[in-house]
């Protein structure tokens, strides 16, 4: 086994410890010779590790893979400060003696503060304690030049000083990693070329990285400097020459730096250094040490399955024989393991490769499938195809909850697409609308165990934000049931059994079945359950089992007595009876149940037809007109408001202008008139698929038949009345400075009626702010859930219930106050009612 | 039947107790049936309580933000007749998260005593905290370029609202405005320089000044307006300034509320503010209905106020706080934190999540917070 790495320290790299660990200097600037040879001393130095695949190092003797490469180092002629370093060098400057190098303030007062080097860096002493010598005003002329007393201070002699501070004041500063004056570079460490590989183009051109780039240039001005130090030019030509090392030496750093000017390739485009490589989202970092790349794994278009379980996912063939489960071979599956072998890795259940028990691969193809079956013994492993009951790890993106992240046992399909059992579409926020989802294969037994016991579907019915189901009916799944469940819904006995056996249950029923007697073969035996369902009116007194619509909901021992089964039965979300199912029988008889039903009103609604169409908007003459005077009474209204607006009688409201005033007056009135056109309709409209679709709450709702029945109502733009346009109007149709409520977006006709051009704009404008909104919404909480994930992500429940922080401090004596997970619990609390009751009975 | 005493000695939570003796009373169990169904809620109890390892952080960062996708970007909104502008929805959530000093819109609910509470009382209180500055009182108001003075014009009826007199608005000039000399006549105040040189500037910024100064009511309270809640009357203002309205006579202190949280801190210290914290994030979340168990905010707020003070969620807060160098490094700032680290010489002893994450060792959370150790046993061969 590997050995775990313990800790990582940090720490500065002195020129000692550098020429020490690398294998050559580097003086050349020329990279390869004519030949085409790297050059000995040149930046891409065979001694430096190897990048072509059949080399060997010359240093260590490993090849790609085993040889990681080896440092070189640049001899600089002059030091030249290390630019991300800048800010300790300028607070060292400041808080230590230009003569003496000792810290300018007694220890006594030093002991005292938490960050002594930056108080040191606020505070200006004018005199060293020590040796009373005066000081000077540093000063940094950003990015990385000093000046002492408005005269420039050199590297050189900033190396100096740094030299004199002793280690003693050093740990004051608490400044551990390693001697200051390391900070200021005289031997610049040469990344190996493995860090900084080159390309060959198709051309046979070769390509060198950014950083071979800027190494390039920091020789060739080095190496001019030192030329010219030693034919002893004037120091002007020397201080120019030093700058532009100290440019070149800052970018290979930071080519980000304000104030320089970016250090640019050939073609124009900025160079990619040191910073740039581990910064941001595109940086080492994020994208490859946070982020891996694995193996196993599969990535396809999504497609639906009514009749798979939800935890259940179906693989296409093809994607089965190229992912493969390892498989220890030993006394007991070796002959089962032989004949998968024997299939071969182009059948269904074969195997791809063995893997000996020296650790060497070996790949089974259709000829040697015998051989290799023979062969195999205690020690051995194979690589056999995925097949069903495998247990996988299914993935949708962006992963926003860990429900983004389930385990499914696989169902080898003919298919090309995953397919996925409805409900479980909603914790993925999947639709199949071309989306795509990735698969991955535990490949240890550890993973796979932990997969099942702890990722399968059914163990998340039960979300974690707010302790109800997230997994449930959805769409047609609760119209199927409401429907079968309303009064009066009665089939032969005959037909019930066809249901129960394509839900698998196999049971005598009677000649006659009512529609609730056959959902109650799905319940459990012994449960007892009553809540209102979703479609209950609200009366003032509820009559409980005798409510005359049939909408209070009453099982009492696996027998549906009265009551619809809609979306808050089993929807998501709301589903009270599948949140009951799940709490008091298990989470496999919740799936179980769920598997079920979702069934049952798919295959209903199939046999008994469900659709809308125009027709079902269809609302009597009566009611049309009745709407009608509802929308001139409220226009009326609101002509009458705008006069007393102009005469300037209208109330004005505390804290608004009198058009602020104005405007919520009418908003105010214009509101009603849908809400009226809404009850008229809701009292009109027979119950037909529309509606049962919103009464039961499986999609849509009133308001929608509303608006294309009877009144589409007001549109806004940002809360507000729409407003925008041309000059004082919203479109040339209208008056300047008209504030009637038609011009203003309000739409009194219904989408069955048809719009006319100006309300099918500002309909339009209503659309596209929702449109924009989202995009905006979704980008903006991305940022915020990677900044919460961040700041909480150290936080656990350690064994004696504290939460603790990476630091040990407790956050929480007890997790969330009360200790109960949300994710067990029945919606954050427990429900003591339900067991007062049934101890008690009634 | 003493249900109290039966639930006094149990390891139920407060709330659980509470409501486990509403239960009692309203179906009156007998002394045999309570004492059983008290022992099944606790069974119930600790079946559901955390289990150790679990990464309630991440659990509740995810919580809170995945329905975060889903709510409103619109900043404010009109809550139905009643006016306020309330910054709402996902920018809100933000602001509050990211700790900032000022809310984009501050609001007080201020409750009164109930000595105080009636109309009359409310809409007196109202108008003294109501900031009044001499700008909305002003009419016209005139540079005289000749004379080189300052003619303003007020409106008198304003002034008696707010009960001010001719000598106290000399004093209040006088006070606030040195170097002029004001006269008041009628509604008109006339203010000319002592000196000789004035510029047509500095009466510019005299005027500018006089504007800005504040008659009656306590800074920073735009608007205050009573509303009625339930029995009860209640005082909304658009500005919070909690530090002076708390002394105001009349208000109730205990309920005074603001949703300034930094304000809330100063003035109460940090356990009100992370409630205040934890309230505010519960009610934007609840007003966009969305349903979250309140147990993922309150983890959030204490892991705000651990330190005593409130921290940001992000990189100068919590996030900018952490032990690990690597931790950090990943977040933002990369190379800042990396250098620092270098010269300071940290170690990262990667007992954290997301160190192990990046150099590919499995992280000590939930099922890997412990090692197994084998001992094997020496075969008696």
């Amino acid at each position: 086994m590997i050995e775990k790495i313990k800790a990582v320290e940090f720490g500065l790299l002195s020129p000692k410890v550098l020429k020490k660990i690398a294998s050559v200097e580097i003086d050349r600037y020329d990279l390869y010779d004519r030949d085409g040879y790297p050059v000995e001393g040149g930046i891409m130095d065979p001694r430096l590790g190897v990048v072509d695949p059949g080399m060997r190092c010359r240093v260590c003797g490993g090849g790609v893979g085993t040889c990681f490469g080896h440092f070189g180092y640049i001899e600089l002629a002059r030091p030249v400060i290390h630019v991300r370093h800048v800010k300790t060098i300028y607070s060292l400057l400041r808080a230590t003696c230009e003569e003496c190098g000792r810290v300018l303030e007694t220890k006594e007062e030093l002991k005292k503060k938490d960050s002594p080097l930056y108080d040191l860096y606020l505070a200006k002493r004018k005199k060293c304690p020590y040796c009373g010598a005066k000081q000077g005003s540093v000063r940094l002329n950003k990015p990385y030049n000093f000046t002492l007393d408005k005269k420039p201070l050199t590297p050189l002699r900033i190396r100096e000083w740094l030299e004199k501070i002793t280690a003693k004041d050093l740990e004051i500063l608490k400044i551990k990693g390693g001697r200051p004056e390391w900070l200021v570079i005289t031997l610049l460490p040469v990344p190996p070329v493995t860090v900084r590989p080159s390309i060959t183009l198709e051309t046979g051109e070769r390509s060198e990285d950014d950083l071979t780039h800027k190494l390039v240039d920091i020789i060739r001005i080095n190496q001019r400097l030192k030329d010219n130090i030693t034919i002893g030019a004037p120091d002007f030509i020397i201080d120019d020459l030093w700058e532009l090392l100290q440019y070149h030496a800052s970018t290979f750093f930071d080519n980000n730096l304000s104030g320089v000017p970016q250090a640019r390739h050939r073609s124009g485009r900025a160079l990619r250094t040191l910073s740039q490589r581990l910064k941001g989202k595109e940086g080492r970092f994020r994208n490859n040490l946070s982020g891996k790349r694995v193996n196993f794994s599969s990535r396809t278009v999504i497609s639906p399955d009514p009749n798979i379980s939800i935890n259940e996912v179906g693989i296409p063939e093809v994607v089965a024989k190229e992912l493969t489960v390892p498989i220890t071979v030993n006394d007991r599956n070796i002959s089962f393991l032989r004949a998968m072998i024997r299939r071969g890795p182009s059948a269904i259940d074969g195997a791809n490769y063995i893997i000996r028990p020296d650790g060497r691969k070996k790949k089974i193809t259709e000829e040697n499938a015998n051989e290799i079956a023979e062969e195999i013994e205690k020690g051995y492993m194979v690589e056999r195809h995925l097949k069903d009951g495998d247990i996988v790890i299914f993935n949708r993106q962006p992963s926003l909850h860990r429900m983004s992240v389930m385990a499914h046992r696989v169902k080898i399909t003919p298919w090309r697409t995953f397919t996925l059992n409805l409900c479980v579409c909603a914790p993925y926020n999947a639709d199949f609308d071309g989306d795509e989802m990735n698969l991955h294969v535990p490949q240890s037994v550890e993973a796979l165990t932990e997969a099942e016991s702890l990722m399968l579907v059914e163990k998340h019915i039960r979300s974690p934000r707010f302790g109800g189901p997230i997994i449930g009916c959805i769409q047609d799944h609760i119209s199927g049931n409401y429907i079968l469940t309303k009064k009066g819904t009665k089939m032969s006995g005959e037909k019930a059994i066809q249901y129960l056996a394509n839900l698998g249950i196999e049971k005598r029923v009677k000649n006659e079945i009512t529609g609730k007697g056959l959902f109650s073969h799905l319940l459990p035996q012994d449960l007892s359950i009553r809540f209102k369902s979703n479609a209950c009116m609200g009366c003032d007194e509820c009559k409980k089992e005798k409510c005359p619509w049939d909408l209070y909901v009453s099982i009492k021992n696996g027998k549906l007595k009265t009551g619809v089964i809609d979306s808050k039965a089993i929807g998501r979300e709301k589903g009270l009876l599948l949140d009951f199912i799940e709490k008091n029988y298990g989470s496999g008889e919740a799936r179980l149940f769920l598997d079920r039903v979702s069934k049952l009103g798919i295959r209903f609604l199939m046999e008994k037809g469900f659709t809308i169409g125009i027709s079902d908007q269809d609302i009597s003459d009566k009611a049309k007109k009745d709407i009608e005077k509802v929308v001139r009474k409220v226009e009326k209204e609101c002509m009458e408001l705008i006069g007393k607006y102009r005469n300037r009688e209208l109330e004005q409201l505390p804290g608004q202008t009198l058009k602020e005033s104005l405007e919520t007056y009418i908003m105010k009135a214009l509101r009603k008139v849908v809400d009226q056109a809404s009850e008229i309709i809701s009292d009109t409209l027979p119950e037909n698929c529309a509606v049962v679709m919103a009464k039961s709450g499986a999609r849509g709702s009133m308001l929608n038949l509303t608006q294309l029945a009877g009144c589409i109502g007001q549109q806004t733009l940002q809360g507000e009345r729409i407003h925008r346009g041309y000059k004082n109007r919203t479109l040339p149709h209208f008056k300047k400075g008209e504030l009637s409520p038609q011009s203003r977006g309000f739409i009194p006709v219904s989408f069955k009626d048809g719009l006319n051009p100006f309300e099918f704009f500002f309909n339009a404008m209503n659309g596209r702010e929702g449109l924009m909104d989202k995009s905006l919404r979704t980008r903006k909480s991305g940022y915020m859930e990677r900044r919460l994930v961040n700041a909480l992500q150290e936080l656990k429940v350690e064994y004696d219930k504290t939460v603790r922080d990476d630091w040990g401090r407790i956050v929480q004596f007890f997790p969330a106050e009360d200790g109960i997970d949300p994710s067990k619990s029945e919606w954050g609390s427990i429900r003591i009612e339900n067991l007062v009751e049934s101890e008690i009975g009634d | 039947m003493n249900y109290e005493k039966m639930l006094s000695s149990s390891i139920l939570s407060e709330k659980l107790k509470m409501d486990t003796m509403d239960c009692f009373e309203k179906y009156k169990p007998t002394q045999k049936q309570a004492e059983k169904i008290i022992k099944k809620i606790e069974e119930t109890y600790i079946k559901m309580s955390y289990e150790a390892g679990e990464a309630v952080g991440v659990v509740a960062a995810q919580s809170i933000s995945e329905p975060a996708t889903q709510m409103t970007m619109r900043t404010y909104h009109t809550a139905g007749s009643v006016v306020k502008q309330v910054s709402l929805g996902l920018p809100r959530l933000i602001e509050i998260l990211d700790a900032r000093k000022e809310a984009t819109t501050p609001i007080m609910q201020i409750y009164l005593d109930p000595e105080h509470n009636n109309r009359e009382d409310a809409t007196k209180i109202a108008k003294r905290i109501k900031e009044t500055k001499m700008k909305n009182i002003v009419l016209e108001d005139v540079i005289d370029l000749v004379n080189l003075a300052i003619e303003i014009k007020l409106d008198t009826s304003y002034l008696k609202d707010l009960q001010m007199n001719k000598e106290e608005l000399i004093k209040l000039f006088n006070k606030q405005i040195r170097g002029y000399d004001i006269k008041i006549e009628g509604n008109r105040i006339e203010l000319k320089s002592k000196k000789e040189e004035v510029t047509i500037r500095d009466l510019q910024k005299i005027k500018l000044k006089i504007f800005d100064m504040r008659l009656r009511g306590v800074s920073g309270i735009e608007q205050a307006m009573v509303t009625k809640e339930g029995e009860e009357w209640v005082i909304t203002t658009i500005g919070s300034n909690l530090r002076k309205v708390i002394k105001i006579e009349g208000i109730d202190p205990k309920r005074l509320f603001s949703n300034n949280i930094k304000e809330v801190e100063k003035l109460f210290g940090i356990e009100a503010a992370r409630n205040a914290i934890i309230k505010e994030a519960c009610g934007t979340l609840a007003d966009q209905g969305l349903t979250i168990d309140p147990r993922h905010i309150i983890l959030v707020g204490d892991m705000m106020t651990i330190d005593g003070e409130i921290k940001a969620i992000g990189r100068y807060g919590v996030a900018g706080s952490k032990r690990s160098v690597l931790a950090r490094a990943n977040f933002e700032t990369t190379v800042k934190h990396l250098t620092e680290a270098a010269v300071n010489g940290n170690v990262d002893n990667l007992d954290s999540i997301i160190e192990n994450v990046l150099i590919n060792q499995v992280a000590p959370v939930g099922t890997n917070i412990c090692d197994i150790v084998f001992k094997p046993k020496k075969s008696k061969k």
